[in-house]
């Protein structure tokens, strides 16, 4: 094993009275795409969420447990909750650009974090733009709306977006689940570029997905994770007779 | 068979025709308003009459000074309303939690919208002209004002507010913003469309307010223009009222009435049809 990004231990997480996460260990490694499956419901997303503490925001939601991140739990008092949001990215199911330019989209990171520079900001755009592999598609048209891309490119614009405050780790919640094949596909050739550089989170409802981009893989069910290993053990040879009825299609 | 085939299209018929009868009677309503008020009106409009003090007690001349006063109160009303409906409005959306309080403060809002705009008017005479001793004049119509479209403003900005889809907030934050910065920075522009349209609508609506200045601002005859926000204003609304319910040359008043109310009438339609225009043009903007 290399080494590890993010650590979560004996993870507990309630929504009010419901326990949607069950004593969750789960080693993120560095420069690797950790898959997460399981049917809808299972507590995957909710599980993805509590490593950026995006659902700090769910009024009567309560966290027991650790995430360590380069060996500091997040939830621990006093954590700048911004600062860990800046280094933790995250990328949404429905693609959702704002309102504004591709450009002001891009640059959005920066500017709040504030950064003024002009010449510094454009660097910062075209470079996470070609980062995510959408730069020679829109570089005539920096300032056009974002909400004139495809859902694809919109995608990829937050995927932009994201990488422009230059996070170590990014989360992907079910990122190519609103688009078409060829979109797909295209977000999946860019999630195996982009582990070179960031340690990849991905919540997948496809297990082709998960087998194609991932090189670990986490099985929920129910708010447990039943099975975490390397994707090709998971895959070809699982340990719980539970995950193989899931990937073989018996449920979920 | 054919006799039920017959029988239900003459009842959709029947239907119909009364629904259009019915839109169109409405419809005409506003038609008839307008073609009064205007056949009764639109003799003594000049530039004359839009530029010109008033003479003679009222009875010739020009309407200028209500023109400016009404101007003057209902800018003054807005610019104090809007920060207030709007911070209002974004703290019952953005902050507040989803509860009991937030449920008592929109109960209140609501209630506030459906005060009779006259104890508005008493309310500002007890609150601004005496205990606050600013007389009547501008500030304390303009206040007066301001109060009976807070409501207006503050719902216009709610609805709008929460129109912005969540994902921007939860993008947003998830890029390490704070909530003020998300705020400030995606929730407010993207619902700017619809918070102007509100209080353009909000401009509209006290224009034509006559009973909440009676007491606080409004004075019959002025030969001179306000100088100061201490100073009494005539105004458009109740320039009318004043005329045909206290004038003493009835013959000679009632026209310049009817010319005050064309308008005022002339200025909400512009300012409502602002309003529409800016709607169109901004969600023009905001989906291409």
């Amino acid at each position: 094993m290399s080494e590890i990004k993010m650590e979560v231990k004996n993870l507990d997480f309630y929504y009010d009275d419901f326990q949607a996460l069950k004593n969750i260990n789960i080693p993120l490694e560095s420069n690797k795409v950790t898959a997460l499956i399981g049917p809808s419901g299972c507590g995957k997303s909710t599980f993805l969420r509590t490593l950026n503490r995006m659902n700090d925001l769910i009024e009567g939601s309560r966290v027991e447990g650790e995430v360590l991140f380069d060996n500091e739990n997040i939830y621990k008092e006093n954590v700048d909750v911004v600062e860990l949001r800046k280094r933790v990215g995250m990328v949404f199911q429905q693609p959702n650009p704002f309102p504004k330019s591709i450009f002001d989209n891009v640059a959005y990171g920066p500017r709040i974090h504030g950064l003024k520079d002009k010449d510094k900001l454009e660097e910062i755009v075209i470079e996470s733009l070609k980062g995510a592999a959408l730069y020679e598609e829109v570089k005539d048209r920096l300032d056009d709306s974002a909400l004139g891309l495809s859902g694809g490119q919109q995608q990829r614009l937050c995927i932009a977006r994201a990488l422009a405050v230059k996070p170590e780790v990014l989360l992907m919640d079910e990122p190519a689940s609103a688009l078409d094949p060829v979109a797909t596909a295209k977000i999946e050739d860019l999630i195996d570029e982009l582990k070179n550089n960031y340690t990849i989170v991905i919540v997948t409802h496809s297990m082709q997905q998960a087998a194609r981009v991932s090189d670990n893989t986490g099985f929920f069910l129910m708010g447990d994770l039943v099975e975490f290993d390397q994707t090709d053990k998971i895959f070809e040879n699982p340990s719980d007779q539970r995950t193989e009825d899931y990937i073989t299609g018996r449920f979920g | 068979m054919e006799n039920k085939l017959t029988k239900r299209k003459a009842v959709e018929k029947i239907v119909f025709s009364i629904l259009g009868l019915l839109m169109l009677s409405s419809i005409a309503v506003l038609g008839v308003i307008i073609f009064f008020i205007f056949k009764r009106g639109l003799g003594v409009i000049s530039w004359e009459f839009l530029t010109s003090m008033p003479k003679n007690g009222m009875t010739e001349g020009g309407i200028l000074p209500a023109i400016v006063g009404s101007f003057y109160l209902v800018s003054g009303a807005i610019l104090v309303a809007t920060p207030l409906g709007v911070f209002a409005a974004i703290y019952m959306t953005e902050y507040a939690k989803k509860g009991k309080l937030i449920r008592i403060i929109r109960i209140g809002v609501n209630n506030l919208a459906g005060v009779p705009s006259v104890v508005f008017g008493l309310f500002g005479l007890s609150i601004f002209v005496k205990y606050l001793n600013f007389g009547v004049s501008i500030l304390s119509g303009a206040l007066t004002l301001a109060i009976v479209i807070l409501p207006t403003i503050i719902r216009a900005s709610e609805e709008a507010l929460m129109s912005v889809p969540d994902e921007y907030r939860s993008s947003s934050l998830a890029l390490g913003a704070t909530k003020w910065q998300t705020i400030k920075n995606v929730v407010l522009p993207a619902a700017l469309p619809g918070i102007l349209t509100g209080c353009i609508l909000g401009v509209g609506r006290v224009a034509g307010e006559t009973a909440p200045i009676i007491f606080t601002a409004a004075t019959f005859f002025s030969m001179r223009l306000p100088n100061s926000v201490f100073s009494e204003v005539m105004a458009l609304p109740y320039n009318i009222y004043a005329l045909v319910a206290t004038g003493t040359f009835p013959q000679k008043q009632i026209p310049i009435a009817y010319g005050t109310a064309v308008v005022l009438l002339v200025l909400v339609l512009l300012i409502n049809l602002v309003a529409i225009f800016m709607r169109i043009k901004f969600s023009k903007k905001n989906t291409n």
